[in-house]
């Protein structure tokens, strides 16, 4: 029986301790006509060899070069951070509410949060979220409540926000009276335009500040935060933080800084993995922390008066404030920071910042070969981080895609259904994984499929 | 040797300078080239006004310091691998190593969410072939993966309800019936989804009070939340009473899938009559609890609800996997993950569904229910009281402390962390809130006799030192990386981030 | 039961009133209160010009096991809060009744008054979850 270590003498033993015949006899509170027989459409176990062979053989198919990000990134993930991840300490303890059987666990979050806080430029961190869009969904809940002084529960919410994370905001907010509010981007820079936003907002939460945005556009982040906190709308920004090694912390945006600080986690050590498990982050300053949802670690002391870690500011969250939680999130994504909090540690900010300068240069490199094609033209001629937009003139980007991956190549992320207005534009990112070989081998495909697809439909 | 000298000595291992934060062992300009891509010349476009001032405050230490680290970080923890861990509600089974090692093939873990599926179709099978299986394992019509643990599960199912009662035009309806005894996620959950939750007593027998949802029940009912097995240990026996009551109604029946381990095989939350089911698979399929993450939360449902599920899922036509979105399923309650949900979950599961097969589901149920009560037996033989003594255990049961805290003086929370000395961790304590010095116990299936043994000795031997010493017991425990930690200084005096200057002493 | 002074008016849901003058009222939480729920980690407080209804919401008392909603026994505007308690919490468990107040009230509606119980029938009212 797999996993189950019972002897018949064991079963025997326990039976008669119990006092009844058979194991059966133990699910006699069940009424009967509810019992089931053999679940047919469950296929017969395997033995682990087997499994194995099954699934080397999902795992094995085409590895393509991939230029796709819109949002999980592909880099480089040091060796030894899954060895220790999975080291079954981590792997499979629980949630650390005992916490002197935790100290592992609690003090690698403290670690954690305060990475993410020195990263974001803010004063505090929770433990993480489960990811990105559903981290921005939480932080707009986190908005309404802590912005005391707008009794609104209105949010402007940028359409140069990745356009899942505001469906999936949609999904979690519309139950409790929230509404989102698009506000524009210009279709030459890809950005938000400052002087284009109302002089007088009226009553508002919250502003969502995307940097880079959804386009690898970065946004005049000084401006619109200072904008916003004049008229009395909290900051919530949306950030990459391995651009953070480069880019101004949201807590040193404009005058007063960001309010709220969520993002995805993934660039930090995570494999991409089919889309998870990835961690939101989350971060605020000090006078925020007890609208933040999620877990906290503290650290305080034991009994002997020995430094230590436990979970803190519990009384917020849903096992004891029930119905009046700050919302019902009752795990973090534990193993997934283990990885993050281990990535920032081996390579330090100046590993940081080279993984952010060389996706940024081979970006630049990239989307400068590709300009070059016929056909091929940059979408915004602002300046972006790892990731850029091109058009295509007189190809479909779905036909172009198609026939990149048929040559070995995804070539991006096809903006046709979410972005309309842009015509037949892809998104296309190199992250430091793109060699200069990679990168000429994207060139030479496009530069053959355009020629084709051009000269075919002429 | 005394605990006074067992205390010193741990003392003297965890004061060593190893163990500080890891940013008390950084060096400036100690790097890891390693890890760092090249340096390259390239030009660099960024406006100086958008640029970081001065780099972030990250550790600087080498690779072999960062190993070391947090490998004896990972020695302070307890954990299923090392320890028996009977946390009741919780479900903490051996995570079988086969299913991590198959998750994480190369093939999988490159796999970047938004390629094209004509190159992840290995993928896509695994986690059609698992939405089928926990269709059939729970009798309900469809299953969505997406949701990411068990709580956006919740959330997910009770949306449906909303949405379900929303595109009927049925929109009066505002409250949502929870049972006293519910995971504090439940009502949470509700009023995310708009609604006010109204709680029902449960009888002394553990079975909810059915005058009691007759009487709250009525055309504002949206539905009801439950747990079954319920959250104190035993199966609710008037279910099917209950779905006929709140469906003549007009509300919904939501099933919070904790406890499926007890009856996964045996009976199906479908036929018992439920709408809506979330299961956490990182209870019943043994996925790892990672210290708190990631989990899944699959959400399954009754045919009136199909249009609602969250998106995306996965279909098959027959010769190609694809993902279905909300163009297929316009009335969704829509999208609750930026991609798929935790993937890498959801394939440790369907690894573990196989490695089971059809004859090793009901043995799981068979299994952790035989181990539950012949621990509920043994430990009442050694004189504790039970919370529902008429009652069988299902995969768990209830002990209660009273009795101890009362004559004793020694609570729950004493006896929990004196077991952690005894090098078991410790059951759920103060769940369910309705019972006083509770102790929800669950060993699971995959614990073998003498580990139980063990623990029920461990038990007894605290007793009598509880009524020989009970000092000392309250002051446990002894032999962790820590003593009891002040919780109230952590929460007064707020200290959540490292900052430099500041040394652990 | 913990104690519970007799020149006070005290709410179910276990806030006390005290007369300041005519009008005004200042409000805490009860002894018993306070020991139920443990040591003080938090408050929040109104603000301030607030406008109160009986049976607002309008503070949070936050322990380490729980955070409790304080519901105004009384309609009116908040005219003083205790703001000690931001740096000392635990104001609240030491002295309920004296330094551990929470807010005052310039009451708009006295009748409100005849709604609250004295302090026998308060501890009357809690003598069974006494132990």
């Amino acid at each position: 029986m797999p996993f189950i270590p019972h002897t018949e003498t064991d079963v025997k033993q326990m039976l008669a301790s119990i006092g009844v015949n058979d194991i059966e006899a133990l699910f006699d509170e069940i009424p009967a006509e509810l019992r089931i027989g053999l679940l047919d459409k469950v296929p017969a176990g395997l033995n682990e060899m087997e499994m194995s062979r099954l699934m080397h053989v999902r795992a094995s198919g085409p590895q393509p070069l991939c230029f796709i990000g819109a949002g999980a990134y592909e880099h480089h993930i040091p060796a030894a951070i899954w060895e220790i991840v999975t080291r079954g300490e981590f792997y499979s303890a629980y949630t650390p509410y005992q916490a002197e059987a935790s100290q592992g666990t609690l003090q690698l979050i403290y670690e954690y949060q305060t990475m993410m806080a020195h990263l974001t430029g803010m004063e505090a961190s929770n433990a993480s979220l489960y990811d990105g869009a559903s981290g921005l969904a939480e932080a707009v809940l986190m908005a309404v409540r802590a912005n005391r002084k707008s009794k609104s529960k209105r949010i402007l919410m940028p359409a140069s926000v990745n356009p899942t994370y505001r469906s999936v905001v949609q999904t979690i907010v519309e139950n409790q009276g929230i509404t989102l509010e698009l506000v524009d981007y210009q279709l030459d820079a890809g950005c938000i335009d400052v002087a284009s936003l109302p002089a007088d907002p009226g009553d508002v939460a919250a502003l969502v500040i995307p940097q880079p945005n959804f386009f690898g556009v970065l946004e005049d982040v000084n401006a619109l935060t200072d904008w916003a906190h004049v008229h009395g709308l909290l900051v919530i920004a949306v950030v990459n933080p391995t651009s953070l090694a480069l880019l101004t912390p949201p807590g040193e945006w404009g005058e007063q800084g960001a309010d709220v600080v969520c993002g995805e986690g993934q660039p930090l050590g995570v494999p991409l993995a089919g889309g998870g498990p990835y961690f939101g982050f989350m971060c605020c300053n000090l006078k925020h922390v007890r609208q933040m949802p999620g877990r906290i670690v503290g650290r305080t002391v034991d009994a002997d008066g020995k430094p230590g870690f436990a979970l803190t500011l519990q009384a917020r969250e849903q096992h004891i404030r029930r119905s009046k939680a700050t919302s019902n999130i009752c795990t973090n994504q534990g193993l997934v920071v283990a990885a993050a909090t281990i990535y920032m540690t081996l390579l330090g900010a100046q590993g940081l910042n080279r993984v952010a300068n060389s996706s940024h240069q081979n970006t630049q490199n990239l989307a400068a070969q590709l300009n070059a094609i016929d056909g091929v033209t940059m979408a915004f001629a602002s300046p972006t981080f790892h990731e850029f937009v091109i058009k295509l003139d007189g190809v479909s980007a779905e036909d172009v895609l198609g026939a990149l991956m048929a040559d070995g190549v995804l070539g991006g992320f096809n903006l046709n259904a979410d972005y309309p207005a842009l015509g037949e534009a892809i998104l296309v990112c190199a992250t430091e994984t793109k060699t200069a070989a990679d990168i000429a081998a994207y060139r030479d495909a496009l530069s053959r499929v355009m020629s084709r697809l051009k000269g075919g439909a002429a | 040797m005394s605990n006074e000298m067992k205390r010193n000595i741990n003392s003297q291992n965890i004061n060593g300078h190893q163990d500080g934060v890891i940013f008390e062992k950084s060096h400036s300009g100690r790097t890891n080239a390693c890890q760092s891509p090249r340096e390259s010349s390239a030009s660099r476009v960024i406006p100086a006004s958008l640029l970081r001032e001065s780099p972030p405050l990250l550790p600087e230490v080498s690779e072999m310091q960062a190993v070391r680290h947090f490998t004896r970080l990972s020695q302070k923890n307890f954990s299923i691998d090392t320890h028996f861990y009977p946390l009741g509600s919780c479900t903490m089974k051996y995570n079988p190593r086969a299913c991590n090692t198959l998750a994480m093939l190369p093939g999988f873990l490159n796999y970047h969410p938004l390629a094209p599926v004509e190159t992840g179709q290995g993928f896509m099978s695994c986690l059609y072939e698992l939405q089928e299986i926990l269709k059939e394992v729970t009798g309900m019509k469809e299953v969505s993966l997406t949701p990411m643990a068990g709580a956006q599960g919740e959330f997910a199912g009770m949306a449906m309800i909303r949405a379900y009662h929303d595109a009927r035009g049925d929109t009066a309806r505002c409250e949502v019936i929870c049972p006293d005894a519910a995971h504090g996620t439940n009502p949470a959950t509700a009023v995310m989804c708009g609604y006010k939750v109204k709680e029902i007593p449960t009888r002394a027998d553990g079975d909810i009070d059915i005058e009691a949802l007759k009487e709250v029940i009525g055309p504002q009912t949206a539905g009801i939340m439950l747990t079954n097995p319920s959250t104190v240990g035993v199966f609710e026996r008037r279910i099917t009473e209950i779905a006929k009551i709140v469906h003549d109604a007009g509300g919904l029946l939501y099933y919070d899938g904790a406890n499926l381990n007890a009856i996964l095989g045996k009976v199906r939350p479908g036929d018992m009559g439920f709408d809506v089911i979330h299961m956490n698979l990182h209870k019943t399929f043994s996925t790892p609890h990672g210290g708190g993450g990631p989990g899944a939360g699959p959400v399954g449902v009754s045919e009136r609800l199909i249009p609602f599920l969250p998106v995306p899922m996965v279909g098959y036509d027959g010769d190609q996997y694809h993902w279905l979105t909300k163009k297929d399923r316009p009335q969704s309650i829509g999208r609750l993950s930026a991609f798929a949900g935790n993937a890498g979950v959801l394939m440790r599961a369907y690894i573990y569904a196989r490695l089971l097969g059809r004859e090793g589901m009901p043995r799981i149920a068979e299994y952790s229910t035989l181990n539950a009560n012949y621990m509920m037996v043994e430990l009442q033989k050694k004189g504790f009281d039970l919370a529902f003594p008429s009652r069988r255990a299902t995969h768990e049961f209830i002990v209660t402390l009273k009795r101890q805290a009362k004559t004793l003086d020694v609570s729950a929370m004493d006896f929990a962390k004196r077991l952690l000395d005894y090098g078991y961790h410790a059951p759920t304590t103060y769940f369910p809130l309705l019972v006083p010095e509770c102790f929800l116990i669950e060993p699971t299936e995959t614990e073998d006799k003498d580990t139980l043994d063990g623990f029920i000795d461990a038990m007894a031997k605290i007793q009598s030192e509880a009524e020989t010493q009970a000092d000392m017991v309250k002051a446990a425990p002894y032999t962790l990386p820590a003593r009891r930690l002040d919780d109230v200084r952590a929460a007064r005096e707020l200290d959540i981030v490292w900052k430099p200057g500041e040394q652990t002493r | 039961m913990s104690n519970a002074p007799s020149h006070l008016k005290y709410a179910k849901s276990h806030e006390w009133v005290e007369s300041v003058s005519d009008d005004t009222y200042r409000i805490g939480i009860s002894d018993h209160a306070q020991d139920l729920l443990g040591d003080m980690v938090f408050i929040e407080l109104p603000e301030v010009g607030q406008a109160l209804s009986a049976q607002d919401e309008c503070a949070v008392v936050e322990s380490v096991k729980a955070a409790s909603d304080v519901y105004s026994p009384l309609s009116g505007e908040v005219v003083a809060i205790n703001e000690e308690l931001v740096e000392n919490p635990d104001l609240v468990n030491r002295d309920a009744y004296g330094d551990g107040w929470l807010f005052t009230v310039k009451a708009s509606d006295l009748s409100e008054l005849e709604a609250l119980m004295s302090a026998a029938e308060y501890i009357e009212l809690n003598s069974d979850d006494d132990h």
